[in-house]
């Protein structure tokens, strides 16, 4: 088989008439001419009448057929009569099957330019839906925390119980190692600063009013928010993608109730117990660190219990119980919002973890203001 | 394709047991596909059709037998050689199978580009020929989400015949279609299988499509775990000596009480 370059001519024979000329193999591999220059050339001559001719043509494939779908789709812009000639076996027959249906006639804008992305008003814009969103979401869910106070929602307690098995005890492993390592990084801190003034037996303070107020629940948090939240999402936004919102709502059930509530009070109850084992293993790992620097055991405790107080402890654990709620608000909201697809999936379950986090800084910073006011 | 020797696109289906653990599927599975067949597998639910078709695609192993392509087994092929013989093969997935992460174009693009020497300039005329050819011309920047169930079938179909594959497979093409895009999604199939040459294989048990398009067919039975019927569908309906196969072509509700029992 000679290996010919694919090729055209433009020929006119009559007035009105331009014959395209084939020739060549017009299969891959081959780097045919492409049509804006075939456009052009028709575009000097003003005919009203293209014919293609194909009986010079060798082996083709879809690249020919791009090409004469191309031709088709200008001759009918421009109201070109447009046939063809001695084409091989199957063309005509594809080319008739490709011009059926007429052409789809709006090009989507598909992304917009990430220039008009950093408009501010835009941006303004969004955080404004965004904060709407929220705060719908936030008034659905108390809303169907009323009913269920009232008895009447429809929240299933073996779902509740579900979400704290997994929420709870699963999570102890990386809890353990997380918290550990806090209270280990705490001691050390505090330690290099208090050795200068002879003064390290106050590590101890430092650590556990340090894990007990501060640390031991905003690193409960955030792995719970990369844990748990960014499941939640995940469930939500595929059961979106499932159509079982839908089935859950045309039953007459408000998936707020029978979707989130169990979720968020899941979190609500296992935060924290999970920060009061998280405050302890941090004190732990401080107390080891503390050793390693000739503080022994025993001081570190008496010097530990002197730092101990009841609103270290509560103050903790009502940064849990606001961190739980903000956690799950994100996730449930960003797995409902989700779209259909697997990749709004991958988007909900992202939002879910940016949007927690942020969520966590803002409300621990206003937490810790309202409280240094209030000199707790 | 340019580096491929142009082969009988024939397969053979050798004693072929599928079997999930140890719960057998289908057992003792023997029949040919013979080049340019409309070829449907067709039985009731459960009975393994959609099984029978991973095994062909390579997406499960045989529990023992082989499935010949042209003559050489896909199973005691290397990898390369089973690459080569994929590329030969579109399919479309029960539920379609497009990325929903890429816009029509990049679906259609991505094996174009990843096994072809086709330039960027053609492989977007190729893809717009391609999505014409479905009736999708101008909807290379839509999203799989954002089309119809039936628009995504036909977008699956472009995808699969980005190749000019020598085979086609479809499971359950028209599952989810109404009458009407049914009856178009089968004539686009013959349509684009007459002029390009192609066999198709097609996992179904939608009757209309079943005699509309197949010269061809097997039976799966879901009670004696084997094929039951092989040959036309019409010729079966007609004539076959299994009165299930017969019921079931006829859609009799005998067929149905049967199969529950």
């Amino acid at each position: 088989m000679s290996s010919q370059a694919p090729q055209y001519t433009i020929q006119d024979d009559q007035q009105d008439t331009a014959t395209l000329v084939l020739c060549g193999e017009w299969q891959q591999g081959q780097h045919a001419a492409s049509f804006s220059s075939v456009k052009s050339e028709l575009a000097s001559r003003h005919c009203t009448h293209l014919c293609v001719d194909g009986s010079a043509l060798g082996e083709w494939d879809s690249l020919l057929m791009g090409f004469l779908l191309q031709c088709h789709d200008y001759c009918s812009a421009q109201g070109i009569a447009f046939d063809t000639h001695n084409m091989p076996n199957g063309v005509d027959q594809l080319l008739a099957v490709a011009t059926a249906v007429e052409a789809h006639p709006e090009e989507k804008q598909l992304r917009s330019s990430w220039l008009s992305r950093l408009d501010p008003g835009r941006l303004a814009k969004e955080l404004v839906e965004h904060l709407q969103e929220s705060l719908a979401f936030t008034g659905e869910v108390t809303i169907a925390l009323l009913r269920l106070a009232r008895g009447k929602a429809n929240t299933r307690f073996v779902d509740f119980k579900n979400f704290c098995y997994q929420a709870g005890p699963h999570a102890f492993a990386i809890i353990s190692l997380t918290s550990v390592l806090v209270g280990m990084i705490l001691a050390y801190l505090g330690a290099v600063q208090l050795k200068q003034f002879g003064a390290e037996v106050y590590v101890a303070n430092l650590v556990v009013i340090g894990m007990l107020r501060e640390m031991g629940v905003l690193m409960t948090a955030v792995v719970m928010a990369g844990r748990t939240g960014a499941a939640y999402a995940a469930q939500l936004g595929t059961m979106q993608t499932n159509e079982e919102i839908d089935a859950i709502t045309t039953m007459g059930i408000s998936p707020i109730e029978f979707l989130v509530l169990p979720r968020m009070l899941a979190l609500i109850v296992i935060m924290p117990l999970l920060t009061l084992y998280a405050d302890l293993l941090g004190i732990v790992g401080g107390g080891i660190v503390a050793g390693g620097m000739g503080i022994t055991p025993i001081q570190y405790i008496t010097q530990g219990e002197t730092a101990l107080s009841f609103a270290h402890v509560a103050v903790g654990l009502l940064k849990a119980l606001v961190f739980a709620v903000l956690i799950a608000v994100a996730g449930c909201r960003a797995g409902i919002n989700s779209g259909r697809s697997s990749a709004a999936v991958g988007q909900a379950a992202t939002n879910a973890v940016v949007t927690a986090i942020v969520y966590l800084i803002v409300a621990d910073a206003a937490i810790n203001i309202i409280f240094q006011q209030l000199k707790i | 394709m340019t580096d491929v020797k142009p082969q009988p696109s024939d397969i053979e289906i050798r004693d072929l047991t599928m079997a999930y653990g140890s719960s057998v599927i289908q057992r003792d599975l023997n029949f040919t596909i013979n080049e340019g067949d409309i070829f449907v597998i067709m039985g009731g639910s459960g009975c393994g059709k959609s099984t029978l078709l991973k095994h062909m695609l390579g997406l499960l192993r045989p529990h023992s037998g082989d499935i010949l392509y042209s003559g050489n087994s896909f199973f005691q092929a290397s990898e390369s050689e089973q690459g080569a013989m994929r590329q030969r093969w579109g399919i479309t997935y029960q539920s379609g199978g497009l990325f929903s992460a890429m816009t029509l174009a990049e679906n259609i693009t991505l094996p174009l580009e990843l096994y072809t020497q086709y330039t960027r300039a053609e492989i977007a005329d190729i893809v717009a020929y391609k999505l014409a050819l479905v009736g999708l011309a101008g909807y290379q920047k839509y999203y799989p989400s954002e089309i119809s169930g039936g628009m995504q079938k036909r977008a699956a179909l472009a995808r699969a015949i980005a190749l000019d594959p020598k085979i086609l497979f479809f499971d359950e093409p028209s599952a989810g279609l109404d009458p009407i895009s049914s009856r178009l999604l089968d004539e686009l199939i013959v349509q684009i299988k007459e002029s390009m040459g192609a066999t198709v294989v097609i996992v179904t048990h939608e009757l209309p499509s079943i005699f509309a398009i197949a010269n061809n067919s097997v039976y799966l039975d879901n009670i004696s775990h084997t094929m039951i019927a092989y040959g036309n569908p019409s010729d079966l309906r007609d004539h076959s000596t299994e009165p299930v196969v017969r019921q079931f072509l006829t859609r009799s509700a005998a067929a149905a009480i049967e199969e529950k029992s």
